[in-house]
């Protein structure tokens, strides 16, 4: 009974809404909010590398270029072609997935270190061209974010974008679980376990892998459009090399494959910068040992050990 | 003409360095079947740290003498306390955690040393020696001349010397290694301390020239990595050539098409080599070890 509730999709997502729902009531600042709907951010970025890595298996390092072509076509489209942001935030999704759809055909038949490498690549190659076509995107120094009207309302201050972005996790939450208990859901995690056992069964293991990059490219361009409307600056680091290892790390120090694990584990690293400013100087440090640490002595994350331990109290 | 040369020289310069980090990177991999990118981050203790020992009135080699024995500790403790406690880890795990070791390696170094860029004087001088037309450093000749010395001598190693044997036997097959007597323990160790060694001296004799900072490693890890896969993964000549050809590709294209995108070349060139030659130049023996 107990086992069952805890693995619910409706019990995770009623979760998920309690807690966005009470965090406003104690958080003692704006400042506080602001902190939790960057935390909300990159846990639907942090989502779309669930599915690809925990149900599928296959690891991208280099997923924040994705965050990053949400984020510029946020900034560019208002700024250039006088088009709406809601509307760039649907053209820059469309483009991360058609962009992952086409390089994600070559890149996915490669395994293990050649797919990091390849990803990796690919990823440093797009943070580049974000660094260097300055008369697009500002060059090093990034460039601003016109604020958002929506319906006649500005969308500014803490508070709104808190709900604004605490319900697009929820909604990418709800995607995300259906997709997880859905035919493609579980022949992702079919071609986790054996590729070849997957395929024997009929799977068609090339487009589903595809299907679960495009996935993850498109979370990540909504997650990259949000968090540069709400900063209202985008710069070339949003799509760098260390930002798509702490994607990654979020996914894995959470609990890989677990819905709940993304935002448990972006929480932990977006929290702990700010936890640890009084110790700036040490925050590479920090993160670098905690990385190494989680993957050495808790390589299935804070949730699932989480769920493991309360599941054997309980029985 | 001279130009061309002038990139030949150039490109051949740094490509010995990625040289050395995709032989440093081979030697793991062979061994230990970990890709370690932490690799770039040897290059710079030992350029960063012969820079700090010099600058407190220690003689240049003595230095640099210390500051590649502190990079070989490093490579050991990486090893200790790092790969080995997380034996049977995924690929992905391991990537995450030499990554991790890569950032706290970074972390630690701008506090032990500082956030600027540093330099070391030439070792012999800063008069260019002119070759047809160009002209080329005498650092440059340090660097291709050390690279060649260190491949050279590794070689030796590896075949002539019984632990070099017993190293290529761990790679070969761990258990039967082990069936055999080799303390394979002790084997893994010497792989990262030897790797970590030719990393500190490639960071020796190239900060002259590229200049050093706290975060050099991340860029000299990957394109040393691009220079390994080309060369096909696991292959120490492929390692070489691999680093070669990037360095030659990058100057090429930093000379006659943009230095804007210099930093891409390394990764457009794995992208190609992933397509079209997935097991590199020199074909390794399998794409997938299982």
């Amino acid at each position: 009974m107990a086992g069952k509730l805890l693995s619910s999709r409706l019990a995770t997502l009623v979760l998920l809404a309690a807690i966005i729902a009470v965090v406003p009531l104690l958080a003692p600042s704006a400042f506080y909010l602001r902190v939790a709907a960057v935390v909300w951010v990159f846990a639907l970025a942090a989502l779309g590398l669930t599915i690809l890595m925990g149900y599928a298996g296959q690891v991208s390092l280099g997923h924040a270029g994705f965050l990053g072509i949400g984020g510029y076509a946020v900034a560019i489209g208002p700024a250039q072609f006088g088009l709406h942001p809601a509307l760039c935030l649907v053209i820059g999704a469309a483009l991360a997935g058609l962009l992952a759809y086409l390089v994600g055909r070559p890149i996915l038949k490669l395994k293990g270190y050649y797919l990091a490498i390849a990803t990796l690549g690919f990823g440093v190659i797009l943070a580049l061209i974000f660094h260097s076509e300055s008369q697009w995107t500002g060059g090093p120094d990034g460039m601003q974010v016109a604020r958002v009207t929506l319906f006649g309302w500005r969308l500014s201050g803490a508070v709104n974008w808190y709900w604004v972005t605490g319900g697009a996790l929820m909604i990418g939450a709800w995607i995300a679980l259906n997709i997880g208990a859905s035919p493609t859901g579980r022949a992702l995690k079919a071609l986790h376990d054996s590729e070849v056992a997957a395929a024997g069964s009929g799977i068609d293991v090339s487009a589903k892998k595809l299907a679960a990059f495009v996935i993850g490219a498109v979370y990540a361009a909504v997650a990259g459009g949000l968090l540069a409307a709400m900063n209202g600056l985008i710069t070339p680091d949003a799509a760098g090399f260390m930002h798509s290892i702490e994607l990654v790390a979020m996914v894995i120090i959470g609990g890989l494959g677990s819905v709940f694990g993304a935002v448990v584990g972006a929480a932990f690293l977006v929290v702990l910068p700010q936890a640890l400013t009084f110790m700036h100087d040490y925050e590479q440090a920090v993160l670098g040992f905690l990385i190494m640490a989680f993957m050495i002595f808790l390589p299935a994350g804070i949730v699932p050990t989480l769920r493991k331990w309360l599941l054997e109290r309980l029985s | 003409m001279a130009e061309f040369l002038q990139l030949v020289f150039s490109g051949l310069t740094v490509g010995a360095v990625y040289a050395l980090v995709a032989l440093g990177f081979t030697l793991i991999y062979n061994a230990s079947d970990v890709i370690n990118f932490a690799q770039g981050d040897f290059v710079m203790i030992g350029g960063m740290g012969t820079v700090f020992l010099a600058a407190a009135g220690i003689a240049l080699p003595l230095a640099a003498l210390i500051a590649i024995v502190g990079a070989v500790i490093v490579g050991l403790l990486l090893h200790k306390l790092a790969i080995e406690p997380a034996r049977g880890a995924s690929p992905v795990a391991l990537i995450m955690i030499t990554i991790g070791a890569s950032i706290f390696i970074k972390g630690i170094a701008q506090l032990v040393f500082d956030k600027q860029f540093h330099s070391l004087p030439a070792f012999s001088g800063d008069t260019p020696i002119a070759v047809g037309g160009a002209t080329i450093l005498p650092q440059s000749l340090w660097v291709m001349g050390v690279a060649l010395a260190l491949f050279v001598a590794l070689y030796l190693f590896l075949e002539k010397t019984l632990l070099g044997k017993a190293l290529l036997a761990t790679a070969a097959n761990r258990l039967a290694a082990r069936l055999v007597g080799i303390n394979v323990t002790i084997i893994l160790a010497l792989a990262f301390g030897v790797s970590a060694a030719i990393g500190a001296i490639a960071g020796v004799v190239v900060t002259p020239i590229t200049l050093t900072r706290y975060d050099v490693g991340t860029l000299f890890a990957l394109k040393g990595f691009a220079a390994a896969m080309v060369g096909g993964m696991g292959n120490p000549l492929g390692a070489v050539v691999g680093g070669l050809l990037i360095g030659l590709l990058e100057a090429f294209g930093a000379g006659y098409i943009s230095s804007t995108y210099k930093d891409a070349v390394a990764f457009v060139v794995i992208l190609l080599v992933l397509f079209f030659l997935p097991r590199g130049l020199f074909g390794g023996r399998s794409v997938e070890r299982v």
